[in-house]
């Protein structure tokens, strides 16, 4: 495998060790979706992450599930995990108590290229829980402001109710030259925002269409109404990333279990340049 | 009237529309509209405003018009029941509410709410199926700018049935 900006060498000594780390906080982000923040604590100084990257996180008796890291990767000793709570192993992770051990592998796969739109604008582009993964990007975009122009954010949900990170949204969009756009499918009467599905968004921008790099990461359906709209305006798909998502086992590339084509997502991505992983969103097989 | 105050009329009504058109040319959807067809659609055009909290439309009425949205919010709702409305969408700026106008019965299927304050150009629907009845070029220029909004509309109303963020949970919670 050739190594790019997403896939920087990174050779884990034993990329199938666990190790035990305990519960530093949780917050109820949504009725389903939660934040733990974890304390990484003997493995704190040699444990370091990139945007986009995912670890497996290990209940013990229960098994293990790949998550997406949710927090600042410039942050030593803690790092976050958003987490959806569908499954047995993230039922079991929300109802781990604080102080309490959970296991840990990784990080893993490939990240988002951020150095990619030094000079040039960013279009963040998510989708429910795929706001998580792009997280870690909007705070490596703001430890270095000035080294990026404009910033976008589009954002949809189910409801407002399924909103994330909903304070920092806030605190985001108040920003100089950074546009946060809310969406939800479905709105009540208390929403003043806008209600439509996030490609929607798209008609109240103008984008430069030569001077932009586009970070999407959402429901895969989604992400093709999205590359459409990227593409409508003008960009090209070079200048379009995306992160996939599928069950995954070792998380090393051995077992699998997240093939998608010749790809593996645990180690050839999940972040993906468009032209790559392209012609796989077209199967329907797959 | 005296023939003065007429054309102080003329000329205030000619710089109105000279207005409308610059603001007309600057919304999205007629940006680039050939000048004769501006000098067409311009007569069909006034300015409007829509406090938060009141109705651009109303479903079941007469849909006279159609709006280019210049600033604000409208929550386009369903009445379901006496008590229960669903809203479906929002439209904003540069964006365009309603084509009732265009096909018969000629009647709102929604209520436009304007949850932030609206200010739009209003264009009259009678007025422009008149002209566009009147000037077939002029009528498939319009025809052909709503056939977008239309498909980009069922596209978005396609994606939001499909509920994408809903996930079923393997368990019980």
């Amino acid at each position: 495998m050739t190594h790019d900006a997403l896939h920087p060498a990174v050779e884990l000594a034993d990329p199938l060790l666990v190790h035990p780390v305990t519960i530093k906080k949780m917050t109820w982000e949504t009725d389903d979706t939660f934040t733990l923040d974890i304390n990484l604590g003997e493995v704190a100084q040699d444990y370091t992450f990139r945007p986009g990257q995912f670890n497996m996180l290990y209940v013990f008796g229960l098994g293990e599930a790949a998550i997406s890291i949710s927090s600042d990767a410039a942050e030593p000793g803690t790092i976050a995990h958003t987490i959806h709570r569908v499954g047995t192993v993230t039922t079991g992770l929300a109802q781990v108590k604080r102080g309490e051990m959970i296991g840990l592998r990784g990080p893993y796969g490939s990240s988002w290229p951020i150095d990619a739109a030094r000079g040039k604008d960013v279009c963040i582009v998510a989708g429910g829980i795929g706001l998580a993964p792009l997280r870690p990007v909007v705070y490596a975009l703001f430890r270095e402001r000035k080294a990026y122009e404009r910033i976008i954010l589009l954002y949809g949900a189910r409801s407002p109710m399924d909103l994330l990170f909903r304070v920092e949204l806030e605190e985001w969009s108040k920003e100089h030259n950074v546009e946060v756009l809310v969406t939800v499918d479905r709105g009540d009467s208390s929403w003043k925002g806008h209600i439509g599905v996030v490609t929607t968004l798209f008609s109240y921008l103008k984008i430069d269409a030569r001077a932009t790099v586009a970070y999407v990461c959402g429901p895969e359906t989604m992400m093709k109404y999205t590359i459409d709209e990227l593409e409508r305006r003008g960009l090209h798909e070079d200048q379009v990333y995306l992160s996939m998502e599928r069950n995954m086992k070792c998380a090393v590339g051995f077992c699998g279990h997240c093939q998608y084509g010749p790809e593996f997502i645990c180690k050839d991505g999940p972040v993906f340049k468009l032209p790559r992983i392209r012609p796989l969103l077209e199967k329907k097989e797959l | 009237m005296p023939s003065a105050a007429l054309d102080l009329m003329h000329k205030e009504s000619l710089m109105q529309a000279e207005d409308l058109t610059e603001v007309i040319r600057q919304h999205p959807f007629l940006a680039d509209l050939s000048k004769v067809h501006m000098e067409v659609l311009v007569g069909c055009a006034s300015n409007v405003h829509f406090a938060e909290g009141s109705y651009a439309i109303r479903e079941g009425e007469i849909a006279n018009k159609f709006y280019l949205i210049r600033t604000g919010l409208v929550a386009l709702e369903s009445v379901v029941n006496a008590r229960r409305r669903i809203r479906i969408q929002t439209v904003g700026p540069g964006e365009v509410l309603g084509w009732s106008w265009l096909l018969r019965p000629y009647r709102w299927h929604f209520n436009g709410l304007a949850v932030a304050e609206v200010r739009a150009i209003a264009l009259d629907g009678e007025c422009l199926r008149n002209k566009c009845e009147n000037d077939h070029d002029f009528g498939y220029e319009m025809l052909s700018r709503f056939s977008r909004v239309i498909e980009r509309r069922l596209e978005a109303t396609r994606m939001q049935l499909l509920d994408l963020y809903t996930t079923t949970p393997k368990v019980k919670k």
